[in-house]
């Protein structure tokens, strides 16, 4: 593993909470490279959101409790570094676009985060107008948050966060409140940042159907545990369904075509490849 | 005395002369209403204090919001102008204390009415408060709204559980608000953990010096409002001190059956 | 029965949030509504129970004009779960929590005791019946708040998005659950966004877009329904989208399930074969 490329890098990683009996991520050993588009999921409680917050140092800063073991993002260690250092390198959007927009103006909200790091205001004028043009929401710089919708906020949190520049983003089921379009959108928003501007990106989500077209690599996890880690095809099997992990719809259906005798090369993730797959079967 | 009545000190974003002034200038002229109440105890001044600022609501297009704040403030006007009146003085002069309230109410009706919390912060931000004590200002104004959307989805979340909150003695009422409190509080408590969480993840509280993205410029309208605010306190002071007002003498005053009567 | 005619809602600060809703819903039925944020799905569920009355128009259950009932006695017969169950606990156990309802409804303390025990039970809760309903996960406080809607047996059970955070295993569970009311002949209505959640409870579907009715049928006919669903910002189900990309093949095209489609995938297979 060339360290150069890691983005992120967790050893042996255990956390227990304050007051809690056992801990809710143990023994994790896993890393990111630079670049990489990875989506994190698994049953809800299974640590996910833990994992996230031990990458820009809510844990252990924000979340006190029982560390053991360390993560580094982009060479920095959380336990060494304070979160408000962590988070010129690792952002996070989080599932409510209601509580983490705070201004009465889109564009003062995205100023928020350079404003805090102590940047000059022609600096920070420069990088709102970047943030609003990366995630295409120029028009909407002078509305007031509560006043968009769903979508809209999500895209005005990413911009926020993008506008301190970080290298790595961390995305915690932030389609959760939205309507199936927007959701769409604002994966695309996210697989557009990935690949334009490199960010790492760690994403969680449920929406499997949505979000592993995108992913170069799926993490799973079950009661604290890192179980499956590769990519989505090879990960979405009878182990991946057994943990209660919800595939996408087309996959199930091709796996349980395989097993009537279809022959697939490889199992298809999203409907345009199990159409072009079915279509070289049934038609030859 | 409903909810509503809020609605009355709730910011609303519209382009008005009124809403187009620095803050800084509205709250001085708000404060300079203020004095001017506070100064004057005749009847005809303090009328003219309140009747003054009728025109300045129109112009804000804010009128109807600006009459459910004095609908609001009607049940405590009534009562002082009662307290006044029982305790032996005036017609006119509980009528005055009425109506100076209602000038107080007013003037700060329109100012809240006109400045947005982020203004009012960056207002504060200017006169050199500490940041991190006009960020906790400007986001408890505007979490005021949402609580109160958090209120009526908790109350209509128990009703249909079949709370009746307008049945049953006093007793009853009180324990009626158990269930409608404590998910408001958890609810209110959830909400600034993840604020506090979004905070720390965009470096919240990291550096001493901080240049804001915008900043308040003070425009000829914003000088002309001050200057016309000095006049016109200026103005009432020389009014109040030299100049003999007309009163109103309507000889009706509390019977003499309360013992501290004069 | 729950019954609007021409209903018409609109908040006193603004316009008309429902513009003229004409439905019904017979008893024992399973409906989903759907649309996009901001269509007025909740607005509309909230007239159910009452805590909405019209502007115009009128709301009927069982026959009886909400108008003419409180909240507190239509929810007798009309539950309706919250989106947030954060905006309803504050007991101190999660017994209490259920109880609190059939408290308010007059049950005699032995009826309480039991009905409550059964629904714990029931929606595998009984575990926590003493701890505090603060400390349980966002899913099993979900269970919570619906239990302590069913507990008292309502004709009608209406849920307000209920799949929002859930996990595929939750959402499995909430289904054959839903399936279970359903077969206990309780109307069932679920506002929710859920494309693949609905394709795979197969219920009647109510599309809501801007305030008004724009579909109405079986869920097999408005998930495959491309321009429709488009309105109203919904998506549609992945099977659907594939069975349509493969509609020259002679294939099925208002299949949702999964296991329909690998149905009629194997037959097209059998005939190329």
């Amino acid at each position: 593993m060339n360290t150069r490329l890691a983005a992120v890098e967790v050893r042996d990683l255990t956390f227990t909470y304050v007051g809690s009996l056992k801990p809710s991520i143990s023994d994790l050993n896993f890393s990111i490279d630079k670049g990489q588009f990875v989506v994190l999921t698994g049953p809800s409680g299974c640590g996910k959101t833990s994992v996230c917050r031990c990458l820009n140092g809510l844990i252990p800063h924000f979340y006190s409790g029982e560390l053991q073991g360390d993560v580094v993002v982009c060479g920095l260690s959380i336990r060494e570094k304070p979160t408000s250092e962590l988070s010129r390198k690792v952002g996070f959007v989080f599932q409510n676009p209601e509580n983490q927009l705070f201004s009465l103006s889109v564009e003062r909200d995205i100023a928020f985060g350079p404003e805090n790091l102590g940047l000059p205001r022609a600096e920070t004028r420069e990088r709102v107008e970047w943030a609003l043009e990366a995630t295409g929401i120029s028009s909407l710089r002078y509305r007031a948050p509560y006043e968009l919708s769903g979508g809209q906020q999500q895209r005005a949190a990413i911009s926020a966060v993008l506008a301190m520049k970080p290298e790595v983003m961390v995305l915690d089921e932030p389609t959760s409140f939205l309507d199936p379009k927007s959701a769409v959108e604002i994966l695309k928003v996210v697989h557009d940042l990935n690949k334009r501007l490199g960010i790492t990106i760690v994403l969680v989500e449920h929406r499997l159907d949505l979000a592993s077209q995108y992913a170069d690599r799926v993490l799973i996890m079950d009661k604290g545990k890192m179980i499956l880690d590769g990519e989505p095809s090879d990960v979405y099997d009878e182990r991946s369904r057994l943990i209660g992990v919800g595939i996408p719809r087309i996959t199930f259906l091709a796996q349980l075509l395989q097993k009537d005798g279809f022959p697939f090369s490889k199992i298809p993730l999203t409907v345009e490849e199990a159409s072009a797959a079915l279509r070289r079967t049934l038609r030859p | 005395m409903s909810i509503k009545m809020f609605e009355g000190f709730k910011f609303t974003r519209l382009s008005t002369p009124l809403h187009n002034l620095d803050p800084r200038a509205k709250f001085f002229l708000t404060i300079g209403f203020f004095a001017i109440a506070l100064l004057f105890q005749n009847l005809y001044a303090l009328l003219a204090v309140f009747l003054v600022q009728l025109p300045l609501v129109v112009v804000a297009r804010s009128t109807r919001r600006w009459l459910r704040s004095m609908k609001g403030g009607a049940l405590l006007a009534v009562l002082i102008f009662v307290m006044n009146f029982i305790t032996g003085t005036t017609f006119a002069f509980s009528l005055s204390m009425t109506i100076r309230f209602l000038a107080l109410i007013s003037s700060f009706s329109i100012f809240f009415m006109t400045t947005s919390p982020d203004d009012l912060g960056l207002a504060l931000e200017s006169m050199k408060v500490p940041y991190t004590l006009c960020f906790t200002f400007t986001t408890a104004v505007r979490l005021v709204p949402t609580m109160a959307v958090d209120a009526q989805t908790v109350v209509d979340a128990q009703r249909s559980r079949g709370l009746e909150v307008d049945k049953g003695n006093l007793l009853k009422r009180v324990r009626n608000y158990v269930p409608i409190l404590i998910p408001l509080i958890v609810n209110a408590i959830r909400r600034s953990v993840e604020l506090a969480e979004a905070l720390e993840s965009r470096a919240f509280g990291s550096t001493e010096k901080r240049e804001s993205l915008i900043t308040l410029k003070m425009r000829p309208s914003d000088y002309l409002t001050i200057l016309a605010t000095i006049v016109f306190v200026t103005a009432a002071v020389y009014v109040n001190l030299y100049i003999q007002l007309p009163t109103l003498d309507i000889p009706i005053k509390m019977p003499h059956i309360w013992p501290w009567a004069s | 029965m729950i019954k609007t005619e021409t209903l018409h809602f609109a908040y006193p600060t603004g316009d008309d949030v429902l513009k003229g809703i004409t439905l019904e819903i017979g008893d024992s039925e399973f409906v989903a509504i759907m649309g996009e944020n901001g269509a007025g799905k909740t607005t509309l569920i909230k007239h159910f129970n009452g805590l909405h009355k019209p502007t115009k128009g009128h709301v009927l259950v069982d026959d009886v004009d909400t108008r003419k009932r409180s909240v507190a006695s239509i929810s007798r017969d009309v539950g309706l779960v919250f989106q947030n169950p954060d905006h309803q606990l504050f007991c101190e156990t999660v017994r209490e929590e259920v109880a609190f309802s059939l408290r308010n409804f007059g049950y005699e303390p032995e009826t309480i005791e039991r009905r409550t025990k059964n629904i714990l039970e029931t929606l595998d809760l009984s575990q926590y019946a003493d701890s505090s309903p603060f400390t349980l996960s966002g899913g099993e406080r979900k269970r919570v708040a619906l239990a302590s809607v069913l507990v008292w047996n309502p004709k009608h059970v209406v849920l307000d998005e209920p799949t929002i955070g859930q996990d595929y295993q939750q959402k499995d569970r909430l289904r054959n659950f839903i399936l279970q009311l359903v077969s206990q002949r309780k109307t069932v209505i679920i506002v929710t966004h859920d494309i693949e959640f609905v394709a795979e409870c197969k219920p009647r579907v109510i599309l809501l877009s801007k305030g008004s009715i724009v579909a109405d049928g079986p869920a097999r006919k408005i998930l495959t329904d491309e321009r429709l669903l488009d309105e109203c910002s919904l998506v549609r189900p992945q099977i659907s989208s594939l069975m349509s990309s493969l509609n020259d093949l002679g294939l099925g095209q208002d299949i949702i399930d999964v296991y329909t489609a690998r149905a009629s995938i194997l037959e097209a297979f059998r005939r190329v074969k």
